[in-house]
């Protein structure tokens, strides 16, 4: 069997004296979606920025690409991290850089390409997320919440990612906009990258995209297994965080991280 | 008291990683130089202004105020030295670090902050890039120039200044003040205030950048890290000075 490409054992995560993640196992394998999803507060958020070496557990394993990454330097992820793109939550796009130069960004930091050539590619990777080059030369505080998220899957894709992790790729947006998502994610697994780590408090999502899903309540996995499994499983607390989580997914509520 | 003592070491603790880090990361890529040039701008070119004004009016305050005073024990015809003196070794260096200081590093605050806490930053680091050298590196190596380059004109200004006003308004005449003035005035005078100017530059940038890029607490943390950061530019300068003037003393007297 082919090494996973996220391998973690027994995650563990403290901020101050609040202990987020209390021994957190899981594997992410090629070509598979992972959905985590838990309350708000629970650490999914963590989990998240843990995979992608972005903060350091203070115990446990985790390997990505096979290579462990708990104690290697920031000099030493950097080639790591141009093999994942990382979603946002707010999208968090370059605010002083037109569209254009926010997507084209890690093309003209890692590559020697010409101008052509990368708007070429920009264009290719915003039709991708379903955005005409009319939005190229506008600003990010000119787009739409919706319209954000996407530069910032488009900013994403720019780096040919072999993962993605989303981070909350729903929250904040209506339900149409939400579906848009949901269904971009479907496509992008089809073509341009098949594996992806997805954490989120929407369960709609969930539904639609995962392959396995894992429930994060204080600090551990109360499930893990196959998506359908999971969501309609008969694990009492899973089922409580469902039937209030679907609540909190739709009125887009969030506080914390 | 536990939690004050408490950032208090991790704020320096911060500060000086950072400066390793930013030692380790001199080696800029070559595309990175143009970010140097519009540092050098927005630092430099932008706080002229500023600068030159508290030069003049400080140049010409310090030298009326020595002119009168030092009148009362017959000693004026050494106002123009002592102005010099006073400007070249410290007003000039030292309140430019404060005011084009407080300014440039609060600005950096406010920006790097706002990447901070809109994400903006991990981005970068997940888009591969070392955000030390995109970031802060550039600031620095501006700052090494910008500052010595304001000193200098300060310097200028302040005693230039001091000059005018005392024709003007003690009717001294500008040949002998002048003469005077360079008899006692020797270049060690100068470069001394202009090495002091260059470790402000560098210590202040680096505050603006270690008090942005730890900024935490939304909006609210932006406001009080760009608050922070004018207090501890101004107590840096005012602390260090004292330090490294007893240091340049004892080396070069």
């Amino acid at each position: 069997m082919p090494e996973p490409i996220v391998d973690a054992h027994d995650l563990r995560k403290s901020f101050d004296a609040n202990a987020v993640l209390r021994g957190v196992s899981f594997e992410l394998a090629k070509g598979e979606t992972l959905v985590v999803m838990g309350g708000s507060g629970a650490g999914k958020t963590v989990l998240l920025r843990l995979v992608a070496g972005l903060i350091r557990p203070d115990s446990g394993r985790l390997r990505v690409f096979g290579r462990s990454i708990e104690r290697l330097s920031e000099e030493a992820l950097l080639p790591l991290r141009r093999r994942m793109g990382y979603v946002f939550q707010s999208a968090a796009l370059f605010d002083s850089l037109s569209v254009h130069d926010n997507v084209a960004y890690p093309l003209r930091e890692h590559t020697s390409l010409g101008e052509a050539e990368i708007d070429e590619r920009v264009v290719r990777n915003l039709s991708v997320v379903g955005l005409s080059s009319e939005v190229l030369p506008l600003l990010p505080s000119e787009l739409s919440g919706g319209m954000r998220k996407r530069v910032g899957i488009a900013r994403a894709l720019s780096v040919e990612p072999e993962m993605l992790l989303f981070d909350e790729p729903t929250a904040g947006l209506d339900p149409t906009n939400s579906k848009l998502v949901a269904d971009l994610m479907l496509e992008l697994r089809g073509g341009v990258c098949d594996t992806a780590m997805v954490v989120t408090h929407d369960v709609e999502l969930a539904r639609t995209v995962a392959d396995r899903v894992a429930v994060l309540i204080a600090g551990q996995f109360a499930a893990l297994g196959p998506a359908d499994e999971v969501l309609s499983g008969n694990n009492p607390a899973v089922q409580a965080f469902l039937a209030g989580g679907a609540g909190h997914g739709a009125a887009g509520f969030r506080a914390g991280r | 008291m536990e939690g004050y003592l408490r950032r208090t070491i991790v704020w320096y603790g911060g500060v000086g990683l950072l400066t390793r880090q930013v030692f380790r990361s001199l080696a800029l890529p070559p595309k990175y130089f143009l970010l140097i040039v519009q540092e050098i701008e927005v630092m430099g070119v932008r706080s002229l202004g500023v600068a030159m004004t508290a030069a003049i009016f400080t140049g010409m305050v310090f030298t009326i105020q020595s002119a009168v005073n030092m009148g009362r024990f017959g000693a004026e015809s050494y106002v123009g030295p002592v102005a010099a003196l006073a400007i070249l070794r410290e007003l000039g260096p030292v309140l430019t670090a404060i005011l084009v200081g407080g300014k440039v590093a609060s600005g950096i605050t406010a920006e790097l902050g706002s990447m901070k806490v809109t994400e903006q930053i991990d981005a970068l680091r997940m888009l591969g890039v070392n955000y030390i050298k995109r970031l802060v590196v550039p600031r620095v190596l501006a700052a090494l120039i910008v500052f010595p380059l304001l000193t200098v004109l300060a310097d200028a200004v302040g005693v230039l200044g001091g000059m005018l006003i005392m024709f003007l308004e003690r009717g001294a005449d500008i040949y002998a003040y002048w003469n005077i003035t360079t008899y006692w005035v020797v270049p060690k005078d100068f470069l001394t205030g202009v090495g002091k100017s260059v470790f402000f530059g560098v210590i202040v940038t680096l505050i603006g950048c270690y008090n942005g890029l730890s900024t935490e607490g939304g909006t609210e943390g932006l406001g009080r890290a760009t608050t922070a950061t004018v207090v501890h530019v101004t107590m840096a300068v005012i602390v260090s000075d004292f330090f490294i003037t007893k240091l340049f003393l004892t080396l070069f007297y």
